[in-house]
Parts: structure tokens; sequence; C-alpha cells
């Protein structure tokens, strides 16, 4: 595989990330526990969402198949997408929630932090800005994580509660492939090894001020995002997310 | 751009006249910010250069969000006004780098927020505000320093939920990005 298709790949699974993380997110509208909240969660997502636009109108262009950022966000399968595990997760309760967003949010930072430095000056833009909003959302779910790991004995039972069921989807936010690591030797994303020890580092000091047990890295198992192998609850998502356009194929609004 | 624009575009097409480019800064001076509207996009900060460009009027646009679903109606909006004024089919170009920061926000912008019930953000992007330390934010009411944050997130992507401690009255803080 060439390079070239290794970054449209990798535009895909960035946009694909955001996209799923911000639907999930949406799906707290009118359930989240309390308004400000509801706000917040809401907020964070559209800024997902517009960075999703940004990163699959890039991965429209250079597939130049005839397909826009919309059709790629509302007409491919799962197994089409690339988006982590992690971000498919059911919300599940708060805890899951904001402990997703945290695993999610210390790499989406890390990320960015590293394509702000890419050669493509098209993606280093887009990063640039989206490193911006995302430092702003990884401070607000790491205090929540804080939070709820060292509040009330609830919370914090909640919060142990919560870990063996995201945990294991990690494994892909510290672990790049092969096309991930030709990117980054021709300097076109940063380095995978700054990240998941950045990554690491950040996960360890929000847990010791959670009060929560760090667990042992997560290691791979038989799904993976990346190559489309995803759990049976992106189907599901998707068969909301996508049934307008699907439905309507010409609909606009 | 829509189909059929070039080639209306190209009717209208004229050289620049001398005053042009004040007169379009003008203009956008009056567009207000859909979600702000006691500020201007030139306020803002968003407009980031106006030109003259094969017989058209060029306009560099900056979004403040990724997200910020104001961005195709603040578009709309400088395209509509422009063209009242007598710009023929200008071009709007939208530009990502570098990215928008509320450094941009003018003086004036700022005193417009503050008179509209918003709190400016504070000072510049340095590295104290953006790594998360508690900016100082004053209430747009009654001027105490004495507030305390609500929710991190307020009516829009770009403003966080603050109250103040003297005068009672929650209030919109614009943030600091």
């Amino acid at each position: 595989m060439s390079i070239e298709d290794d970054l449209t790949r990798y535009l895909l699974h960035l946009g694909d990330t955001a996209l799923i993380q911000g639907q999930r997110l949406s799906q707290w509208v009118g359930h989240a526990p309390a308004l400000e909240e509801e706000l917040a969660l809401a907020n964070v997502g559209l800024d997902l969402f517009g960075q999703a636009r940004n990163w699959l109108d890039y991965a429209a262009e250079r597939l130049d198949d005839g397909r826009d950022a919309d059709a790629l966000a509302f007409l491919r399968t799962e197994r089409e997408l690339r988006n982590l595990l992690l971000v498919e997760q059911p919300n599940g309760d708060y805890a899951v929630t904001m402990l997703k967003q945290f695993f999610y949010d210390a790499w989406h930072c890390q990320v960015l932090q590293g394509l702000s430095g890419s050669r493509d000056e098209r993606i280093a833009g887009i990063a640039a800005k989206g490193f911006k909003e995302v430092t702003y959302h990884l401070r607000r779910s790491s205090e929540w994580v804080e939070r709820l790991g060292d509040g009330t004995d609830e919370s914090h039972a909640r919060m142990l509660a919560a870990l063996p069921k995201v945990w294991r989807f990690t494994v892909e936010l510290v672990n790049a492939d092969a096309g991930e690591q030709r990117l980054a030797a021709a300097g076109l994303i940063g380095d995978p090894a700054t990240l998941a020890a950045a990554w690491h580092a950040k996960v360890a000091e929000v847990f010791t001020r959670a009060t929560l047990p760090l667990p042992e890295p997560a290691s791979a198992f038989y799904l993976n995002g990346r190559e489309g192998l995803h759990s049976e609850h992106l189907g599901l998502l998707l068969a909301e997310m996508q049934y307008l356009p699907r439905a309507y194929p010409d609909a606009v609004w | 751009m829509r189909s059929g624009e070039l080639i209306a575009s190209d009717r209208g097409a004229r050289p620049a006249q001398p005053d042009d480019l004040a007169q379009a800064w003008h203009v956008l001076g009056q567009v207000m910010d859909p979600e702000v509207p006691a500020v201007s996009v030139v306020d803002l900060g968003i407009v980031r250069g106006l030109a003259w460009q094969a017989g058209h009027l060029e306009v560099v646009v900056t979004p403040t969000y990724s997200g910020c679903p104001a961005t195709e109606v603040i578009e709309s909006d400088i395209r509509d006004a422009l063209v009242q004024a007598g710009f023929h089919a200008p071009r709007l170009q939208r530009r990502l780098t570098p990215a928008w920061t509320t450094d941009w926000i003018t003086e004036r912008g700022r005193a417009q927020l503050r008179e509209y019930g918003i709190a400016p953000p504070d000072g510049s992007t340095s590295k104290r505000t953006l790594l998360g330390e508690a900016p100082q934010v004053l209430c747009p009411q009654c001027g105490s320093a004495h507030t305390e944050l609500l929710s991190q997130f307020g009516s829009t992507a770009c403003k966080a939920l603050y109250r103040c401690c003297d005068c009672r009255e929650p209030f919109d803080y614009f943030k600091c990005i």
C-alpha cells in the first residue's frame, strides 16, 4: 500500500472516530443528569462533528470517487468505518461515559498535537484548530474522572465497575498500525511512541488523583477498529445515525 | 461554489475602485454574529482579509470553532450584505490556518460583549489560560471579580456559564482559545 493510501485511510480513521464519539455524546441530549452537563456534552460533540467534517472533507477529496463528507459519514457500513473501538461502546452510566471521554481526550490531544507539526499543511491547520478545542475537553473529562473517583463511595464504586468495561479497548490508543508507522516516518503524523508514553503518563496522573487503581496495559484481541472489525454496538449506532439519509437519499435541510 | 455562479459572476466583474475595500470593511462592520448579535464579524476577528481578485471582492473568513453551526449562516450573511451594498458575486474563502483565537476580538468587540451581558475573554491566550488556571472573570453586570464557574460550556461552544457571587446574576463568559 502506498503512503498516499495510508494517509487517506488515516484521515478516515480520524474522521470516523470523532464522528462516532460525537454521535455517542449527542445520545445524552434529553437524558443527561443536569442541564449544564447536557449542554457541555452536546457542545463537545459539536466540536467533534466539526473536526470530523474537516477530516472527511479532505478524505473525500483524496478518494475522488464522487462521494463527499456526508456520503462517507452516512452511507458507509460498519465494516467500512475505521473508528476506534472505544468510542463506539455504549454510554452506560456517567462513570462509563466520562471514563471513555477521558481516555479518548487524552489520546486525541496527543494525536492533534503531533499532527499540528505535519508536513501536510492542511492537516497541520485542521489539527492546530482542533487541538485548542480538545485541550478544553481533556481538562473537563479529567476533572470528572477525579471528581467521580475521589467522590462518594457510590461514585467510586461506579468508576471501579466502569473501568473493566472500557479498559481493554484502550489497547488501540497506544498501538499504532504499520500504516501509521510509515506516516510518522514520513513526517505526516506525530511519533506513535511519544503519543503512547504521554497517554500512559496522563492516565496515571489523573488516576492517582482520582484514587483509582491503574490496570496493566490492555492487550490486543480479535477486534480492530482501524481494520473495520467492530463490536456489535457500532451497527446499532449507525442504524439510528444513518436512517434518514438512507431512507430519503435526496433529503436536504 | 454553486453551479452557475461562475457564469453570473463573470458578467459582473469590474475593475476595483479606490474606496472599494474601505467600503467593504464598513459593510462588514454592520454584519453581526448571529449568536452574539452585539458584535460584528469584523470585531469578532473572523474576517481575515479583503482583496480585489479578477474583478470581484474576495473575503477571507476564519471560523471560530471547528463545529460552529453559525459558520454557514455567517458566510451567507456576509455575502448578502455585500451584494446589497453593490458588490457583485463576492467570493468567500474559508481559511483554517492560522486558527482563530479570542486574541483577535477587538477592544470595541470586547466592550460590546460586556454591554450585551457576556464577559469577554480574559486577556490573551497565554499558556496560563490554556493550561487551565482559573481566568479572572469579571461580572458584566456589576463588574465584581467575585464570580464562580457554573459550567464549562454555556449556550454555545464558545462560551462558559458563570455566576456573580455579589449581584447573583448568572452570565455567559466568552472562553479564551
